[in-house]
């Protein structure tokens, strides 16, 4: 197809007005953007001392229909088989493969069967680590690398995600940010590449294409549980 | 899908007509139009960040050839594949060689307008490929073998017991012949019934809201989740998307965000906003292990230096549609086309041409509403206005109209005469009302008058009263 990959570019180039051989100007532009990734205006609403970001990350996650409990560390195995238990759902997790979530005292939860992998299609429940919670939507980032199969977030009915308090940020670019550090982006040869799939998640799966009636669980989990550590920061 | 763009009139006579569906979107409206009113009320930045958005794409568009590229050189970089497709039917053709050479034979389908745009499902069905919609409205529609209806509301023409009788039909052979008529239920068995196709595709197609210029990363964005199956679980992932999609960073899709969802359904943020960058990593437990983009052009390209351009900028939120009167009256289905509502009634003729779209940019009066709540700021009143001037010049417009035109403009630049004229068609229409001050029957406006009166003027035109008036103050 590189006929018609010259031919769309000319065509733009003369659309454009700028037919001829090279475009400098152009250019330039385009890399000093690039480089210079400038936030455009971003909203005052999350700018809040940290307790209150966080309580906004809690309030704007559940009005979109998830369910947040804030445990301590150390109670964190504990609340998610409470979590399962008062909805009748089997103490039977597929987690993600992360180390993340080594630290915490999964033996003391002693019901709780765990398997480390991605997903395959009958689990129904996946617990899985974000990486951040954006304040402003009460939203969700993950990003997949070998130990954090992106499967996890979408095939089982019920999603657990763990964030760390510390994690929450004010806006989604916070997380852009951190997302880039985490990534070594600073020294270009050092960097990771940018992952493979970054998921922003905002609430359970839904549909409203039956005459506008609102229904959970349309193709990715029916239930979307966070489990916000407040003693990480 | 099949062209009736040109047949609008008698579409629209038919729709007007059909109770259930100005039910439908009259719902739509109103549900949607609310929505929208309380998240922009939510963020009192709303207005401004729809200036940097504006100023995101407009400087895209200006630069768009080396964005393209830039695109590409990531995508590569990151071991996907960019192919650039002019036509329609280069495009149809690209993916028919991409599923082919994956040995494909059932594709899962996310969302996709441009999918349409390029007739894409019969063509693969045509050829031995059965795709699968996965959004619960395409895939309403495409069991009803109709073409989508609204861009984020595809199926939202249809009933939720002509629902329940698709799935009845369709779902028997998976064994499920129960008719449902409880929302949850008919959710819960496309679930059910889909949840297999995912896992039976070879192959998944997905659109894009964005492609990103700084990591070539691809965007979608949906409610449902579907495209993510869509994209995580067959071994092939292609996405469909058209030239002007591209942004430059993380943080301008950002801003496009914010707006993007507020305009659309009045949330802050859809459920899921996914980026895809290249294929499974090494090490990665899931993913497909190829990534595809097909770059479609279809003559966007040309549109850039025209006075339609600013048509590019569209996000596709469909906001223009759930506030157009016009539209919510008569719904998708009368345009006869892709791309309904006022955004179709801008870009339709580029694609159709003006003969064949002729109707679309008529269809409107002029309201504005549509460019008043249009997040990108697009002129759209200013767009159809522009392909009216086309279609006369062209010599589309029909003859009659043509002729009442240039009489008009004759009449017009002679003031002396056109007041003369004014005053005795004052009296004329002023004694045709009689004592009841209405005409009940116009020449040339029958259609208007059949519903109604017209009130007919006091018999002193507006020149006259404004010289008597002029006159009383000095």
């Amino acid at each position: 197809m590189s006929g018609a990959r010259a031919q769309i570019l000319q065509a733009v180039r003369r659309g454009l007005d700028a037919a001829g051989s090279g475009r400098p100007a152009a250019e330039a532009a385009v890399a000093e953007r690039l480089a210079a990734r400038a936030r455009n205006l971003v909203p005052a609403r999350a700018r809040l001392p940290v307790a209150a970001m966080r309580d906004l990350f809690a309030a704007k996650a559940m009005a979109a229909n998830a369910t947040v409990d804030r445990v301590l560390a150390a109670d964190l195995p504990d609340a998610l088989l409470r979590y399962l238990g008062d909805r009748n759902l089997p103490p039977s997790v597929a987690m993600s493969p992360d180390f993340a979530l080594d630290p915490y005292p999964w033996g003391r939860a002693g019901l709780l069967e765990i398997a480390r992998r991605r997903a395959e299609p009958a689990d129904p429940v996946s617990v899985t680590p974000a990486f951040a919670g954006i304040a402003e939507t009460g939203t969700l980032m993950l990003w997949s690398a070998a130990e954090r199969p992106t499967t996890l977030n979408f095939l089982p009915e019920t999603h657990v995600a763990v964030l760390r308090a510390g994690d929450v940020v004010p806006a989604l670019e916070d997380a852009w940010t951190r997302l880039r550090n985490a990534l070594g982006t600073g020294a270009a040869e050092a960097a990771r590449p940018f992952p493979r799939t970054v998921n922003l998640i905002t609430g359970p799966s839904r549909t409203a294409d039956i005459e506008q009636e609102l229904i959970l669980g349309a193709h990715g989990p029916r239930r979307l549980h966070i489990l916000l550590v407040e003693d990480e920061d | 899908m099949d062209l009736a763009a040109h047949r609008f009139k008698e579409q629209a006579r038919t729709a007007l007509q059909d109770r259930v569906l100005q039910d439908s979107f009259a719902r739509i409206g109103g549900k949607f139009g609310e929505a929208r009113s309380r998240a922009v009320a939510g963020l009192p930045e709303f207005d401004r960040l729809r200036d940097d958005a504006v100023a995101i794409k407009t400087h895209v568009l200006a630069n768009l050839d080396v964005y393209l590229e830039r695109f590409e050189a990531q995508v590569t970089a990151r071991g996907g594949i960019v192919h650039w497709c002019a036509t329609p039917a280069e495009a149809r053709e690209c993916i028919l060689a991409v599923a082919r050479a994956a040995g494909a034979r059932t594709v899962t389908k996310g969302k996709s307008m441009v999918a349409e745009e390029i007739g894409l499902n019969p063509f693969l069905e045509a050829n031995g490929v059965e795709p699968v919609e996965t959004d619960l409205g395409e895939y309403i529609i495409q069991l009803a073998d109709e073409p989508p209806s609204h861009i984020i509301a595809p199926a939202v023409h249809k009933t939720k017991s002509q629902v329940s009788d698709l799935f009845q039909l369709h779902h028997a052979r998976y064994g499920k012949t129960r008719r449902l008529t409880e929302g949850g239920d008919l959710v819960a068995e496309a679930r059910e019934v889909l949840r297999q196709k995912y896992l039976d595709a070879d192959m998944g197609i997905t659109g894009a809201n964005f492609l990103i210029a700084e990591t070539g990363s691809t965007v979608i964005v949906t409610n449902e989740g579907n495209g993510d199956l869509t994209q995580s679980l067959p071994r092939v992932h292609l996405v469909l998307a058209s030239i002007e999609k591209v942004v430059p960073t993380l943080e301008d899709v950002s801003t496009l965000l914010r707006v993007l969802a507020r305009s659309a359904t009045g949330q802050e943020m859809s459920v899921y906003t996914t980026f895809s960058t290249g294929p499974k990593r090494a090490g990665d437990l899931d993913g497909p292990e190829e990534f595809h983009v097909v770059l479609l052009d279809n003559g966007r390209s040309q549109l850039l230096a025209g006075p339609a351009a600013e048509v590019l900028r569209c996000i596709r939120c469909g906001a223009c549609l759930n506030h157009c009167p016009v539209y919510r009256a008569v719904g998708g289905h009368a345009y006869g086309w892709v791309y309904p509502g006022p955004i179709g009634a801008a870009i339709d003729p580029h694609f159709l041409g003006v003969e064949e779209a002729y109707h679309l940019p008529q269809a409107s009066s002029f309201c504005g509403r549509c460019e008043e709540v249009c997040p990108m700021k697009i002129p759209l009143p200013k767009i159809m206005r522009h392909w009216r001037e086309e279609a006369f010049r062209q010599n589309v417009t029909p003859a009659m109209q043509r002729h009442a035109v240039r009489a008009w403009a004759w009449l017009a630049a002679r003031p002396r005469l056109y007041r003369l004229a004014a005053r005795a068609a004052a009296r004329m229409l002023a004694a045709a009302g009689g004592r009841r001050g209405r005409i009940a029957r116009l020449p040339f406006a029958g259609g208007w008058t059949a519903g109604r009166d017209m009130p007919a003027p006091e018999g002193r035109s507006f020149h006259d009263l404004w010289a008597a008036r002029q006159g009383a103050r000095k």
